[in-house]
This record gives structure tokens, sequence and C-alpha cells, in this order.
């Protein structure tokens, strides 16, 4: 006990400064999240109306909520030194599979604009296919990784592009309409307390991935497989199987997200998410989780999210052409790997 | 010096194809004591470390562990009986804190509830690891610090500490100074003491002579897959160690 105190006596500033070190990891490097709140600054003073309306900050949580529960499965993959380039067409898959159980469980086509009169049991049913089909997927992904030593980036490039071609061959090309109406009514246009039902969605997974990724062994594990796999493997940590729940984790939000999409847009959107796995991974890369593994954190990759999606919004509402989002988008992304990397070579001087 | 071995190897043979890394080599390590390995590239002794840590098994021969025969089948068998091993290429997380490194795969977990959801009780893992520091006299400014911000020496010291939490009897250590200036080596050794101070015995493989004489208080030679010689270090000289390296003959004992 005495040497303890000797020791906590001693290492008093340095406690405060892993405080500071641990906010900065969580805020992602804060810099990031002050160019958030500067961009949110700046679009409320030059139009107070229209961009800091209640309505606008809800459209734009509503339009963040699926990316970020990708972008979450995205943060587990990276800091695990994975990469994950099929989230989007799991996401299409699920939807398929999910869109089309609910439709053979709720008969044909009934009531208006094409919709089902599908129930909640049907709905839970498709929600349990989509999360199924997702987790399928990140379990085939993670055992070709984990098991056939094949680079991620192969991988999730091949199983992209199959998760893909098999929705297309499932539904003909065709999306899939005829969704239950009270899946769109109450999840995709519903609210709980006046906050839309799908940012409650987006934030629970949020709040319980935090949870999990800062707080418990299985985040710690997944660190320090993407830190040091092999430093982990002789510590004892069961590194196939990690990597395999790991990307299991990240199919599985494909299929929630799948959920929220048909919800949302009351269609499966075959062609519409393409440049998913780019935006997740831009996003988790600007919330300072390290393309190298090791680092990251869930706080960030919220930020990293937000950040696009406000630009575009603020562009639109001051009349600027929105095409200058995708520009600002990449000098970012640029910029903040950059300074990333700045400030790893500092520490590393020490 | 106690008269029954903390760990002895008899008569281990081990061939890769047509060659014997191994032919019949015998070791012993006491209990409490800092024993060098030493011996010219090809000797053995890398293979003889990997049999003694479980990483490798031996074609023939007996392990006992105080006098009596085991089967070292796996690292986990070993780490079970209170055998650990210092790997060159240092098995840290960069990224993780200094105290998740020296918990990492045997972490401290919440209690009730909390625990069995798999919360890692950190505050635990901290003060432990602070302790621990402590007893084996690492500086470190805060045992919350990435490895990566700390220098070779501290790394190597972060390694040695994790090994002597784990291991209770015996600590492998392959060149673990190899990598570090003066003022580092000077302070790895100084711990290396302490950990051999706090009961653990310590074997290290060395090319540095000068360092074995100064640190280990026993020396065995290993040369062409035998043990050629051991040395009392009090009577050892760089000269006499060279020899018995380079030009020993597999009389089998003792040189002292």
């Amino acid at each position: 006990m005495i040497r303890l105190n000797a020791t906590t006596a001693g290492g008093n500033d340095a406690e405060r400064e892993t405080g500071a070190e641990r906010l900065s990891r969580l805020i992602g490097g804060g810099w990031i999240f002050l160019l958030l709140f500067g961009l949110i600054v700046i679009f409320s003073v030059m139009r107070p109306q229209q961009f800091g309306s209640s309505y606008n900050l809800t459209m734009l949580a509503v339009n963040a909520a699926i990316l970020l529960v990708l972008s979450i499965g995205q943060t587990f993959v990276i800091a695990s030194a994975g990469i994950d380039l099929s989230v989007g067409a799991v996401l299409v898959f699920s939807s398929v599979t999910s869109a089309q159980a609910m439709l053979w469980l709720s008969g044909t086509p009934g009531g208006t604009y094409g919709t089902t009169d599908g129930g909640w049991g049907v709905i839970c049913a498709g929600l349990a296919v989509a999360l199924v089909s997702g987790a399928g997927w990140g379990a085939l992904n993670g055992i070709l990784v984990a098991y056939a030593r094949i680079p991620a980036l192969i991988v999730t490039l091949g199983s992209l592009g199959m998760a893909l071609g098999f929705a297309q061959i499932l539904t003909g090309g065709v999306d899939v309409r005829a969704v239950p109406e009270l899946l769109v009514s109450e999840i995709g246009a519903g609210t709980i307390a006046g906050v839309p039902f799908l940012v409650v969605i987006a934030a629970v997974v949020t709040i319980v991935a935090a949870i999990v990724l800062h707080l418990t062994r299985f985040g710690l594990h997944v660190f320090a497989v993407g830190s040091n796999a092999e430093a982990s493997r002789r510590s004892g940590i069961r590194l196939r199987t990690r990597i395999v729940q790991i990307y299991v984790l990240s199919g599985a939000l494909a299929g929630l997200a799948a959920m929220m999409s048909i919800a949302r847009f009351s269609t499966t959107t075959i062609g519409g998410h393409a440049m998913d796995n780019l935006s997740t991974i831009s996003a988790v890369v600007l919330g300072g989780t390290s393309l190298f593994g090791g680092i990251g954190s869930i706080a960030g990759t919220v930020i990293g999210v937000f950040i696009p999606i406000v630009l575009l919004n603020g562009f639109v509402i001051l009349g600027i052409p929105p095409f200058w989002q995708t520009v600002a988008m990449g000098a970012v992304l640029i910029l903040a790997v950059w300074i990333d990397q700045l400030k790893r070579r500092a520490r590393e001087r020490g | 010096m106690s008269t029954t071995p903390l760990l002895e190897a008899q008569n281990i043979r081990r061939r890769f194809g047509h060659v014997y890394a191994l032919d019949g080599a015998n070791f012993a390590v006491y209990p409490g004591e800092i024993c060098a390995l030493i011996g010219d590239n090809g000797a053995g002794k890398s293979t003889l470390i990997k049999i003694l840590s479980g990483a490798d098994r031996p074609d023939e021969g007996r392990i006992l562990i105080e006098g009596r025969e085991i089967s070292l089948d796996s690292p986990s068998t070993a780490q079970q009986l209170g055998i650990a091993t210092v790997y060159q290429d240092l098995a840290l997380a960069p990224e993780l804190a200094a105290s998740d490194n020296l918990f990492l795969g045997r972490e401290i977990m919440r209690t009730g509830l909390l625990g069995q959801l798999g919360f890692l009780n950190r505050r635990e893992m901290r003060q432990r690891a602070a302790d621990q520091f402590a007893r084996l006299s690492v500086h470190l400014r805060s045992p919350g610090v990435p490895v990566s911000a700390l220098s070779g020496g501290q790394r190597q010291s972060v390694a040695i500490a994790r090994a002597a939490l784990w291991a209770d009897k015996i600590i492998f250590m392959d060149e673990p100074t190899a990598a570090l200036g003066v003022q580092q080596t000077a302070r790895v050794l100084d711990l290396i003491r302490q950990v051999r101070d706090q009961g653990i015995a310590v074997v290290l493989i060395s090319h540095n002579m000068p360092q074995v004489l100064e640190i280990a208080d026993r020396v065995e030679v290993l040369r062409l897959g035998k043990r050629v010689a051991r040395f009392d270090t009090k009577a050892a000289t760089v000269e006499s160690l060279v020899t018995a390296m380079t030009s020993g003959t597999d009389a089998g004992d003792v040189i002292q």
C-alpha cells in the first residue's frame, strides 16, 4: 500500500495527462470536433432560420442515422486493423432478403401505395432475416480473413460483388417495393417523444457500441488485435475467433441498417449504396480511428459521420452548388489523416 | 544454491531433417539465480529455449521441474507451470496502455453482473500495474501511457514486468538488451536483478560476454547441440567463456 501511494503521489500530473490523452482519443483528436462545431456555428449564424430550425436539425440526424449504424461496425473493423468494403452491398442484400421474407409472410401487396398490411410479427421476422443475412456475410468475411488469411481488402471487395450480385439475382434487379405499411409509418416516419425513431435506434446502437469498445474485454481485444496481432495471440487472445466476431458485428449492423433503410424509403435500394463503404471509411478515419489499427473511438466516428452531412446541408442552404461538398470532403479527409500522422510522429519522437 | 534444480533438461535431442539442433543437451536452472545460456550461432540455444518454454517439443529427452518429470506440450502449459518468455521482438501492443499490456489475455474483470457482461476493471488493472512497476523499480509517467510513447528500454521493462507478473518460477529472455543503448541496458539489467530478487529464476541468452559476467550467477555453454561447460561466474573470464563456446569438448560437465 505504501508503495502504491508513493507511485500515485509521484505520478499525479502524469495521471492528469492520461486524462487528457484519453479525452483526445475519445473525441478523435479534438480538432475534428472543433471543425464540426465551427461548421454548425457558421451555418447557424449565416442562415439561422433555415439551418438552425428544428426541422432541419432533425433531418440532419435522420440523414445520418443509417450511415452512422454502418460506420459503427466499420469502426470496430478498422480499429482491429481490418477493413470492410462490403457494408453497402451487405445492406442491399439484407434489405432484399428481409423485404422478400416480409412480402412472403404477409401475402400479396395490399393497402395503398403498394405497401402490405404485415403486422409487427412480420416486421420482427423481417428484422431477424436482415440481421441473420448481414451476420452471415460478416461471418464469411471474418472466416476468410482469419482462417484463409486472405487480406481483408480483397475478401470484402469479393463479398461486396457477391452480395450485390445475389441481391440482383434474387430480385431480377427490380427493387422490392411492397413492404409493411406499419414499418414505414411507425419506424421510418415515426417518432418517440418528438425524436425520429431511426435517430433513436442509431443513438442506442452508438451508446452501446461506445460502451462495448471502450469498457469491455471485447473492446480491449479489438484494439489489441489491431495494434499487434501476434502479441495478442501470444497473450492468449483467441485471435481468429475475435476477428470473426468483429466482422460478424459489422455485418449484423449492416443488416440492422438495411431494416432502417427499408423503413425510411419503403423500398429496397439496390442501386443506392455503392458509396457507403467509402463514406463509412472516411467517417471512421475522420473520427481519429487509425487505418493501421489499435486506435479509435465511437465518439470520433459520430463526428466523422456528421461532418459531410452538415457540410452538404449548409452548402445547399447557402446556395453553393452541392458538388463542392465532395470536393471539400476529399480535402478534409486528406487533412485529417495528415494531422493524425503529424501527431503520431510527434509522439514517437517523445 | 540449492541442490535440486528448479528446471532441468536431460539428454534433449531435437532433429530438423538430418541436422541435430540439439544432440543430447543437458541444462539446469536453480531457484533464484540468473543463469546465462551462451553459445555460438547454431549451437542450439534458441531451440532449447523454445523446448523449455513449450513452443517446440523434443524428439527425445526428459524435462523435470523441481525433480518431477513433466510434459511441456504447449506455451500455455509452460505458463501454468510458472514459466514465461520475453521474446526478442517484444510481444507488446504499442497502441495500448502499459497497464493494459500487462494484463492482456488475463484481464481483471468487474465483479458480479458487469464482469459477466465483459466489463473490465481498469482501475484495478492500473493499480496493480502501478504496484508491479513500483516493485520492480520501473519508472513510467503513468501506467496508462501507451507503450508506443515509451523508450526502447522502458518497453523492454514493461515486457519483463509482464512476464514477472505471470511467471512465478522462471523467465526466459532472448537477448533482452540487444537493441538498447548503454543507459537503457544498465536499467534493464537492474530490472533483471530485481526480478531475480523477487525469487524468480532468469535464463538469459546473450552474446555479450562482459554483460554475461556482469549479471549472471552462473553460465551454461552450448556447442553443437550439447552442453560443453558450466561456469560459476566468479571463476570465469571472457576468455574462458569464448574458449568453451568455440572449442569446448562434449566432456559434458563442469569446468569451474
